[in-house]
């Protein structure tokens, strides 16, 4: 199976991730929407951050938190509020913790043959909030171009 | 807009998917270049030079100025290893989250199959 993560940036203000998982759709929505199951795997380890807790009201209107950090004195809070609810199939959130700079997320899923393609599609509000939104803490690393081809092999179907 | 940018990365992309241009690109990350220098370091024809050039050109990758006979190549205003960067670190992230995801998962099919087995073996 190809479990390959491919990141597509669809317009200037849109970026896309896909990726099969080998699992029904129900249990995929299911992992993303019980906070006891979220906090397993939202955060992983190579992350460097610690989810120390985590609020799920998966219902349209309700809201979702993140704290991040690993005491209260250096906390990080994640929030918004899910727009969209679809059991097993669609799944739409704000994202407001840095105010209207936040995307908008649409998760969908997709079941075929018991396997279920996860398209994760964030719009943001300008193309400036978008560029910001990689880059993180993290030093600009020069790329070789080997690198750079590495990457255009991962991203051959995006060229069309 | 959205056409307009989705255009532009796929000029982006054609353009870096030949190794002579890449080549260029190269070059010209290191010196300015004439369009005749760099036809004589990778060995081609004028012709064949311009018309890589012009790819790139068109692409935003490199821009061209000629000053009397000679057509200086630079690279151009398109910061594609930016945006490549961008997405590299964009999917490292998600990468490492959906390998987390799959192991959730996974468990989730364990626990689900025995669920099953146990309703099953309770009907008579």
């Amino acid at each position: 199976m190809n479990k390959r993560t491919t990141v597509q940036r669809k317009s200037d203000r849109e970026v896309v991730v896909t990726r099969t998982v080998d699992a029904p759709a129900r249990l995929v929505f299911e992992a993303w929407t019980k906070a006891d199951l979220f906090k397993q795997w939202w955060v992983p380890k190579s992350m460097g951050m610690t989810l120390r807790s985590c609020d799920l009201d998966v219902r349209v209107g309700g809201g979702y938190r993140l704290l991040f950090g690993a005491d209260p004195a250096n906390t990080m809070a994640f929030f918004g509020k899910y727009l969209e609810v679809v059991p097993s199939s669609r799944l739409v959130w704000t994202n407001e913790e840095s105010g209207d700079a936040g995307p908008v997320t649409t998760l969908t899923l997709d079941e075929k043959d018991g396997r279920t393609l996860i398209v994760l599609t964030e719009r943001y509000p300008t193309k400036e909030a978008l560029d910001a939104a990689g880059t993180g803490a993290q030093d600009a690393m020069h790329e070789t171009f080997g690198q750079l081809d590495e990457l255009l092999v991962t991203l051959g179907a995006t060229a069309g | 807009m959205v056409q307009h940018h989705q255009t532009h990365f796929n000029a982006s992309f054609a353009a870096v998917a030949d190794a002579t241009r890449r080549g260029v690109l190269e070059q010209l990350a290191r010196a300015d270049a004439s369009i005749t220098d760099l036809a004589d370091r990778f060995d081609m024809t004028l012709t064949g030079m311009k018309k890589h050039v012009g790819v790139l050109e068109l692409a935003g990758l490199v821009t061209t100025e000629k000053v009397g006979r000679v057509r200086t190549c630079r690279i151009g205003p398109c910061r594609l290893e930016e945006e490549m960067e961008w997405i590299s670190r964009y999917r490292e992230v998600w990468d490492a989250r959906f390998d987390a995801l799959d192991r959730v998962v996974d468990e989730l099919k364990r626990k689900d199959k025995l669920r099953r087995r146990q309703k099953k073996s309770r009907t008579p």
